[in-house]
């Protein structure tokens, strides 16, 4: 028997661990001697008071949403991929290969080409880990978590060694032609005559970022490997019973998983540095964990919590700029709402659930 | 005023949110007999123990122990207060010895050696009063089922438990261990202990108790002197209608064999051998009952069948040959040679839990183009109005297609399960412990089902543990022992003494 309705265990619990969490945040803000009002207030212009402010917040939360789908598929075949940072990671490379190697005309031709790269090197980065779980036996949880290591000295050779043009001193590559440069929020909007901050770095990676999820929703729950991948999550021996393939949905589940992660390579490499650096990824496929868990893994829910944790990023950005709250207590608010929405569900589900039953005895 | 009741309960409620599992019962057991407390899953007799062990808190009523009013908050009141249970899965300590399990939680001080010596003595003591005899420096996981079950009681014993209760006790025995269970049963009551038996077997209750209660839907129904009633009428309380016990079939016409299996043999990934050479056959037209103990092999022998595990040997379906091993074997290719299978753990393997009923309705069948809307999507709105159907065809209840599995009682989900199999009209369906938690009122309905089945020409191999429901349902019986058939016999010129010997691996023909 489901205690709580639908609407409420996927509305009315988020919000609550947000308000919990926020809470909490203003006693630490206060506890400094800071004024939470003041610092809401901050946080609200800085992040969503400007398009400016937006453009940051939507640009964050394009690549929340590639690694919180990341997430959510292979969760849903009960496969923990901590790894979408490394994913991403290689993802990076993949479009940065495809954007250096031809002198592309126009976006429109290499962003196609892009996403096939980015996608195709996330998903081979992850194959590894899902053979290792599949075939051996070897705990996706600490593959995964290894490879994001290997992923980031990948990186680092290659950018040192072989990426990086002859006489730079910067281990990055070259900047990307011309041709391969997105256009912006400010380029897309400006065609409908809306005005948008120039110099903020949202593209049109995150209309694709949008179309991603609403595949990812046809992915899960109207197709038919879709319907296998949730069948094996939820039970691997009933599964076994229904001649679905273990092997085979733990490599197809990481390979979308570590596919969509790669595709994050398109907003952060190719839409705003527009060369690859170190560190491009910036911890996003960890924020892709918090963003799925508190989407409950599914798509709607990962567009809301990402464009939460895009405000919270930018509007943590600006609190750290613009007053004497140190950049570390952002990294706490954002770790306070990761605890509540994600690691303490129950604790605001049951007092929900008492009180549901004690209404509905009520009324009985 | 005769002698105060063992056990009195006046006026016992329970609720869980807005279930009542248990609502104004009362029963009153007279100290030195067996009380039957019979009812379908789900009818409230475990709720009722759990309050009368202290499990959970009555929202009203009241309980009195040999004529004091008792307040049983937690276990440890109720043992004090003489109560002992013995629970359907044990909880007892795998590598810990009989006597470490014995004083388990009734350790005297702080060192062992007191408690142990001290309880060495005393199941000495009841070893011989009550014929209990278990080796007392053995470790569980060595004994076997029946010898568990003792080492349960002995430590309700051991805590001068005056009132036993026994929550389905012989689910897990054989036959003869059951016997057995029912004389160390009789010889407590001579000696003045108060049983009380939970089952939902009617042949038990008429066996071994003295009185009967009768639940259903939270309420006692009934409370009868055992000698004054018949199976037919507690089945009847228990469901609330007339239901029949026996089941209802015309002898069977066999045609051509539609699963030959010769020299099937499954070593598991532990290495043990599960599977020791078993041959057997099964013609169109008739059920072949897999009669044995759990654990001699018919699962793997299921499992086999449905593409769940490799094996070596020959199986032919309709005379072709089925790959054992390879990749081509697996659920999705035996259900295309014609094989449906509804298999003995529904909950685990049968039904994924939460998924809907109408997810569940085409589990196994899910690549079958005809619930496919395009070459991407399948058809959600096809497959939601067809579940529908089966379960209006099935008795379902609720008729709900949205429901979660989960949200089922045991027998409805054994009737998803059978509709999704039977009507995909199978050459051939395996079927495991197709009644395990099944209430009456549905068993009486999937044996109908099964039995049409076979009229309508198909194979059936049946494995069950319920030797009733492999006698009345059953054309032939092979009995398994140890992964091998031990004997084959025709259900009209057997009986459970010849099967039991069978199950226990004795072949008096062989001998």
């Amino acid at each position: 028997m489901e205690i709580l309705p639908k609407w409420a265990d996927a509305v009315l619990v988020p919000i609550f661990s947000l308000l919990i969490a926020f809470a909490l945040s203003a006693l630490v803000i206060i506890a400094i001697g800071e004024d939470p009002v003041a610092a809401v207030k901050m946080m609200v212009t800085g992040a969503v008071g400007s398009t400016y402010g937006w453009g940051y917040t939507l640009y964050y939360a394009t690549n929340f949403m590639f690694t919180g789908l990341a997430f959510a598929v292979a969760f849903h075949a009960a496969m923990f991929n901590i790894g979408a940072e490394g994913q991403a990671t290689l993802g990076g490379l993949g479009v940065a290969l495809v954007c250096l190697a031809v002198p592309w005309p126009h976006w429109a031709l290499a962003l196609p080409a892009a996403m096939v790269g980015g996608a195709l090197f996330g998903a081979a980065f992850a194959a590894i880990p899902a053979w290792l779980q599949a075939k051996r036996g070897s705990h996706i949880v600490i593959t995964t978590i290894m490879f994001n290591f290997i992923s980031a000295s990948i990186l680092n050779f290659l950018l040192v060694n072989m990426l990086r043009p002859k006489g730079s001193m910067d281990p990055a590559t070259a900047k990307f032609p011309a041709g391969t440069n997105l256009p912006t929020l400010h380029d897309i909007l400006g065609v409908f005559g809306i005005p948008f901050s120039r110099a903020a770095p949202a593209n049109i990676a995150f209309f694709i970022a949008l179309l991603a999820c609403v595949l990812v929703w046809l992915l899960i729950w109207r197709t038919r490997i879709g319907y296998q991948i949730r069948a094996f999550g939820k039970s691997e021996s009933a599964a076994v019973y229904a001649g679905i393939s273990p092997v085979k949905i733990i490599m197809v589940a990481m390979l979308i998983s570590g596919a969509l992660a790669g595709l994050m390579a398109i907003n952060n490499v190719m839409g705003e540095a527009e060369r690859l650096v170190l560190n491009s990824v910036e911890g996003a496929g960890f924020i892709g964990i918090a963003v799925a868990l508190m989407g409950r893994n599914h798509p709607f829910g990962i567009f809301l919590a990402a464009i939460l944790f895009g405000f919270l990023y930018q509007g943590g950005a600006e609190l750290a700029l613009w007053t004497n709250i140190p950049r570390e207590l952002i990294v706490v608010i954002q770790a306070l709402v990761i605890l509540f929405t994600g690691a303490l569900d129950n604790m605001v589900r049951m007092p929900l659930e008492r009180i549901f039953l004690a209404f509905r005895r009520g009324k009985a | 005023m005769t002698t105060a009741a063992a056990i009195e309960l006046k006026g016992i409620s329970k609720a869980f949110g807005p279930v009542q599992a248990n609502k104004d019962i009362s029963i009153r057991v007279m100290p030195g007999t067996i009380h039957g407390i019979i009812g379908e899953n789900g009818a409230g007799k475990s709720t009722l123990m759990s309050i009368l062990f202290g499990f959970y808190k009555a929202d009203a009523g009241e309980i009195f122990i040999n004529g004091t009013k008792a307040n049983i908050t937690d276990s440890q009141t109720a043992i004090r207060a003489g109560i002992g249970m013995v629970f359907q899965h044990f909880k007892l300590v795998q590598n810990f010895s009989v006597l470490e399990n014995v004083i388990l939680g009734a350790e005297d001080g702080a060192l062992l050696r007191p408690s142990l010596a001290k309880a060495r003595g005393e199941l000495k003591r009841l070893a011989e009063e009550y014929e209990l005899h278990v080796d007392p420096d053995a470790l569980i996981e060595d004994l076997s089922v029946g010898h568990q079950q003792r080492v349960e009681i002995l430590k309700a014993l051991y805590r001068q438990a005056d009132i036993l209760i026994l929550d389905e006790p012989t689910g897990v025995l054989t036959p003869a261990e059951a016997d057995q269970l029912f004389r160390i049963l009789e010889r407590l009551r001579e000696e003045g202990k108060t049983i009380i038996l939970i089952t939902h077997k009617l042949r038990e209750i008429m066996h071994i108790t003295d009185t009967v209660s009768v639940m259903r839907r939270g309420q006692m129904t009934a409370t009868v002197k055992t000698s004054e009633t018949s199976p037919e009428q507690l089945a009847e309380l228990m469901v609330g209608r007339k239901v029949l016990l026996r089941v209802d079939k015309k002898p069977a016409t066999p045609g051509a064999p539609v699963l030959e299996v010769e020299n099937l043999r499954v070593i598991d990934e532990h290495g043990v051998e599960r599977l020791k050479g078993v041959s057997l056959n099964v013609r169109a037209g008739e059920i072949l009952g897999i009669a044995g103990v759990a654990g001699n092999g018919q699962s793997a022998l299921l499992e086999v069948l449905g593409g769940m595990i490799p094996a070596t040997g020959t199986v032919r379906m309709n005379g072709q040959e089925l790959d054992l091993t390879g990749t081509a074997s697996d659920g999705q290719s035996r259900r295309a040679r014609g094989i449906a299978h509804v298999p003995e753990d529904r909950q685990h393997d049968g039904l994924i839990m939460d998924f809907s009923a109408w997810e569940n309705t085409v589990f196994g069948y899910h690549n079958d183009p005809a619930i496919q809307s395009n070459a991407l999507l399948m058809d959600n709105a096809a497959i939601r109005a067809d579940t529908a159907a089966k379960m209006e065809r099935f008795d379902v209840r609720p008729p709900d297609p949205f429901l979660p599995a989960k949200s089922f009682s045991g027998g409805n989900q054994q009737k998803i399960v059978l509709a999704r199999e039977i009507e995909r009209n199978p050459d051939l369906l395996l079927i495991g412990q197709p009644t395990r938690g099944v209430d009456i009122g549905a068993i009486e309905f999937i044996h109908q089902r099964v039995v049409e089945l076979r009229d309508a020409g198909k194979a059936i191999l049946l494995v069950s543990v319920e030797l009733d429901e492999i006698m009345s349902l059953s054309d032939r019986i092979a009995v398994m022992f140890d992964g091998r058939i031990m004997g084959e016999r025709l259900p009209e010129q057997t009986n459970e003494t010849e099967l039991g010997l069978l199950m226990a691996g004795v072949n008096e023909e062989a001998a």
